[in-house]
C-alpha cells in the first residue's frame, strides 16, 4: 500500500530518508510488521473499510521526530502520530486515513524529570503510567500520578486524547494537568509552549500560560503537531483516604441529591471521585437486583409507580451516594461529617462509613482497592470484556458512547428516558437504568459500552446504531467527549454552531500551519483541504 | 477468516516441534523481565484478566498462570503475543522486539519438557 495521493517512488524516497534518520531497523514496511499497526478494536475489522497503515517509522529522539516530518512535508506523506499505541476503544495505533505512516513514539520513552518539591514530572511519549508508577516506586518519592483504567497507556497521549482518572478533581482530568509541552510542526520545525518558550525558565512545569495566546488545547484532539513532551502536575500522597455512602430513599431524591453532591465537590468538601448508584436497581458495587424489581422494569420501567412504592413499602433506598475524600485524617473525617449534615436535607438520608486507609498500604489493602483511586496503574478494569465465569464469550473488544450531560438529577433522568427508547426504537439491549460517572467535576458523563466483534455483520449494525445514538444525544444537546476514528466526522459534524463555525476554525488552523495536510488527516474530523469533502 | 490464520501457524509451529529447550540463563533473565513488564499485569497472580480468563478456559486441566504453564511451545507465545486474543491486543516491535519475544517465549517455555525426538 502507499499513502493515498502519494507515488510509489516519492514513497520510497521518504521510507529512505526515514531510514537515515532513524536506523532501517525502526522503519516497518513489511505486511507483517504493519499489520501490528491495526487497531485491534477496530469496529472495522477485516473490512475494506479497515484503517491501515502504510507503514511505521519510530523515532528515538526529537531531532529524529523534526527530520522525519521534514522528509514527510517535502514528500507530502501523511503520518498518523501514535505514543503508547494502547488507545483501546478510541482507534488504538491505527490512523484515521488508510495510507498514512505511523509516526510510532514509543521508542521515546524517557522519564526527563520528577520534582517531589514541586509536584510534577516532564515526560515523553513513550512513557506509560506503568512507567511513571514505577520510576515514583522505586525512588520512594510521595508522589501519585493520577491513571487511567488501563494503565498501559501514555500520559501524554492520554491527556492528550482528553482521558481522565480518579484523584482529586484537579488531577482527574488529565489536560488539565499538564503543565507545559513541547511540539514539532508540520514543517519540522519545534516548539514549547507556556514557559518553556522562554530559554533558561525554571518554572516550565509551574504556570501553564508563559505570555501570549494559551495554545496547548490546540494540540489536544487535533492534527497540529506532534507532542513530543508534556509536563504533568502530580498529587502529593495524602496521609488518609475515607468514603462513605449516603442513601436516600425515593425516586425524586436523585435531584437534591446531586444538587448537594455538586456543591460539596466544587467547595472542595468532597474531593475524590464520587460513585452514584441504585440499591434498588442494583448494578455495579451495588446488591443483585430482585426478580420482581427486573418484572417491574421490563413492564412500566423506571418510572414505574408500582416500583417507587416497592422501593418504600421494602425500605430499600432507591439512590446511593459514595463520596470521597484525602487528606489529613482529622480534616477528612470533619469533612465526612460535613457532608452528611449537607445530605440530612433529604428526608430519609442515611449513612455508612466505608474505606478508610492510611498509607502507605498494607499487601492485603493493595490488593483489595480499586488500584486507579490510589493512584496505581493497573489492567484490572480488562476484566470487563475478558473471559470469565461470569463472560464466557468475550468479545474481541470495545467502544465506547460517552455523551457529557448536564450535572443535575433531571438531565440524567431525562437522558435514561431519552436512551431507553433509543435502546428500544435501535433493538439494544434492554437499558434499565443508568448513572453517570463522574470524572469531571462540573459535568457528568455516561458511558455505554458496544462490544466489537470479528463478524462483519454485527459490526456494521453496531456502527449504524451508534452514529443513531450520537445523532439522538446531539438532539438533546448531549455531546460525545472523545470517540473512536470510526465516528469523529459524525460527531464532529455534531458540533455545528452557527454552520460548524468551530469545525470551520479548525479547518482555517489546519491550513495555516500544515498547508500539506500531513499530521493525522482525518482526526477529530479535521481534515487538510486536498481531502475535504472526499473523507476517508 | 483472517483471524483463524495465527491458529494454522501455531498448529503448523507443534508440527515442527520449536522448543527454548537449553536457553541460556541470560535469555531466561530477559525472557523474564519482558514477561514481569509485559505480561505479569494481566496474566500474574491474583484476580488479573488474564489470569481469570484461562482460569475459566481450562477450569483447572492447566495453571491459569502463564509463568507456570508447561506447553508453552515458543510458537505458541509469539502468536499470541503478535496476533492477539479476545480483548488481548497484539504487542507491536516498538513493545516487544522481536529479540525480547525471542526471550520470552524462551523463558515461558523453561519448564516444559524436553521434545521427543
Amino acid at each position: 500500500m502507499t499513502p493515498p495521493g502519494v507515488n510509489a517512488k516519492d514513497f520510497s524516497d521518504a521510507l529512505k530518508q526515514f531510514e537515515e534518520t532513524v536506523g532501517k531497523e525502526w522503519v516497518f514496511t513489511s505486511d507483517e510488521d504493519v499489520a501490528l499497526y491495526r487497531d485491534a478494536y477496530s469496529p472495522f475489522w477485516g473490512e475494506p473499510e479497515e484503517r491501515m497503515a502504510s507503514a511505521a517509522v519510530a523515532p528515538y529522539t526529537v531531532e529524529q521526530v523534526q527530520a522525519v516530518m521534514k522528509a514527510a512535508n517535502e514528500y507530502k506523506i501523511p503520518v498518523y502520530p501514535i505514543s503508547t499505541g494502547k488507545n483501546l476503544g478510541y482507534g488504538g495505533s491505527a490512523p484515521n486515513l488508510s495510507g498514512s505512516v505511523v509516526l510510532d513514539l514509543k521508542r521515546m520513552n524517557r522519564i526527563l524529570d520528577v520534582s517531589e518539591r514541586n509536584h510534577s514530572a516532564l515526560v515523553e511519549p513513550g512513557v506509560s503510567y506503568f512507567d511513571l508508577y514505577r520510576h515514583i516506586q522505586e525512588r520512594k518519592l510521595k508522589l501519585w500520578v493520577d491513571v487511567p483504567d488501563p494503565g498501559w497507556g501514555s500520559p501524554v497521549g492520554n491527556s492528550l486524547d482528553h482521558g481522565g482518572g480518579y484523584l482529586q478533581p484537579m488531577y482527574r482530568n488529565h489536560f488539565d494537568s499538564h503543565c507545559g509541552m513541547e511540539v514539532v510542526l508540520a514543517n519540522g520545525d519545534v516548539l514549547r509552549t507556556g514557559m518553556g518558550a522562554m530559554p533558561g525558565a525554571q518554572s516550565w512545569q509551574q504556570y501553564k500560560f508563559g505570555f501570549g495566546p494559551w495554545i496547548d488545547g490546540m494540540f489536544s484532539q487535533s492534527n497540529f503537531g506532534v507532542v513530543t513532551k508534556m509536563g504533568f502536575w502530580l498529587m502529593p500522597e495524602p496521609d488518609a483516604y475515607l468514603t462513605g455512602t449516603v442513601t436516600v430513599p425515593r425516586y425524586d431524591d436523585l435531584i437534591p441529591m446531586i444538587d448537594i453532591l455538586t456543591l460539596l465537590e466544587n467547595s472542595g468538601i468532597s474531593n475524590g471521585m464520587p460513585g452514584l448508584g441504585s440499591p434498588i436497581l442494583g448494578g455495579f458495587m451495588m446488591p443483585e437486583r430482585s426478580p420482581e424489581v427486573t418484572a417491574m422494569l421490563q413492564k412500566n420501567g423506571v418510572e414505574s409507580a408500582e416500583l417507587h412504592k416497592y422501593a418504600q413499602d421494602k425500605g430499600i433506598p432507591f439512590w446511593s451516594c459514595t463520596v470521597k475524600f484525602y487528606g489529613p485524617e482529622k480534616a477528612i473525617r470533619a469533612q465526612w461529617e460535613y457532608s452528611q449534615e449537607k445530605f440530612s436535607a433529604i428526608a430519609g438520608a442515611k449513612f455508612k462509613d466505608d474505606e478508610f486507609y492510611k498509607f502507605p498500604l498494607t499487601p492485603d489493602q493493595f490488593n483489595k482497592v480499586h488500584k486507579p483511586e490510589m493512584g496505581i496503574p493497573s489492567l484490572e478494569m480488562f476484566s470487563i470484556g475478558a473471559r470469565s465465569p461470569y463472560n464466557p464469550t468475550p468479545s474481541n473488544g470495545h467502544i465506547w458512547f460517552s455523551p457529557i450531560i448536564p450535572r443535575t438529577g433531571e438531565a440524567v433522568l431525562e437522558a435514561n428516558r431519552v436512551f431507553a427508547q433509543a435502546a428500544k426504537d435501535f433493538g439494544l439491549p434492554l437499558l434499565s437504568f443508568s448513572l453517570p460517572t463522574t470524572y469531571w467535576m462540573r459535568s457528568f458523563i455516561f458511558l455505554f459500552g458496544f462490544p466489537i466483534t470479528h463478524d462483519v455483520a454485527t459490526n456494521k449494525k453496531n456502527r449504524e446504531t451508534f452514529k443513531q445514538v450520537v445523532r439522538v444525544a446531539a438532539e438533546h444537546g448531549w455531546g460525545e467527549y472523545r470517540t473512536a476514528p470510526a465516528f469523529q466526522d459524525d460527531v464532529m459534524a455534531t458540533y455545528s454552531f452557527n454552520n460548524h463555525a468551530l469545525l470551520r476554525f479548525h479547518e482555517t488552523v489546519k491550513d495555516a500551519v500544515d498547508p500539506n495536510g500531513i499530521i493525522s488527516a482525518g482526526r477529530y474530523g479535521i481534515w487538510p483541504k486536498h481531502l475535504r469533502g472526499n473523507k476517508a | 477468516m483472517r483471524e483463524l490464520a495465527p491458529l494454522v501457524f501455531v498448529l503448523a509451529g507443534l508440527a515442527i516441534g520449536g522448543s527454548a529447550f537449553g536457553a541460556d540463563e541470560a535469555t531466561l533473565q530477559q525472557g523474564e523481565k519482558v514477561y514481569t513488564y509485559w505480561c505479569a499485569t494481566c496474566h500474574g497472580p491474583g484476580a488479573l484478566p488474564g489470569t481469570v480468563a484461562l482460569q475459566t478456559k481450562y477450569k483447572g486441566a492447566k495453571p491459569a498462570l502463564l509463568s507456570e504453564r508447561t506447553d508453552l511451545i515458543p510458537a505458541v507465545t509469539k502468536t499470541f503475543v503478535r496476533h492477539g486474543v479476545s480483548i488481548m491486543p497484539f504487542f507491536r516491535k516498538t513493545e516487544i522486539t522481536d529479540a525480547d519475544l525471542d526471550a520470552l517465549a524462551a523463558y515461558l517455555a523453561r519448564n516444559n519438557k524436553a521434545p521427543s525426538r
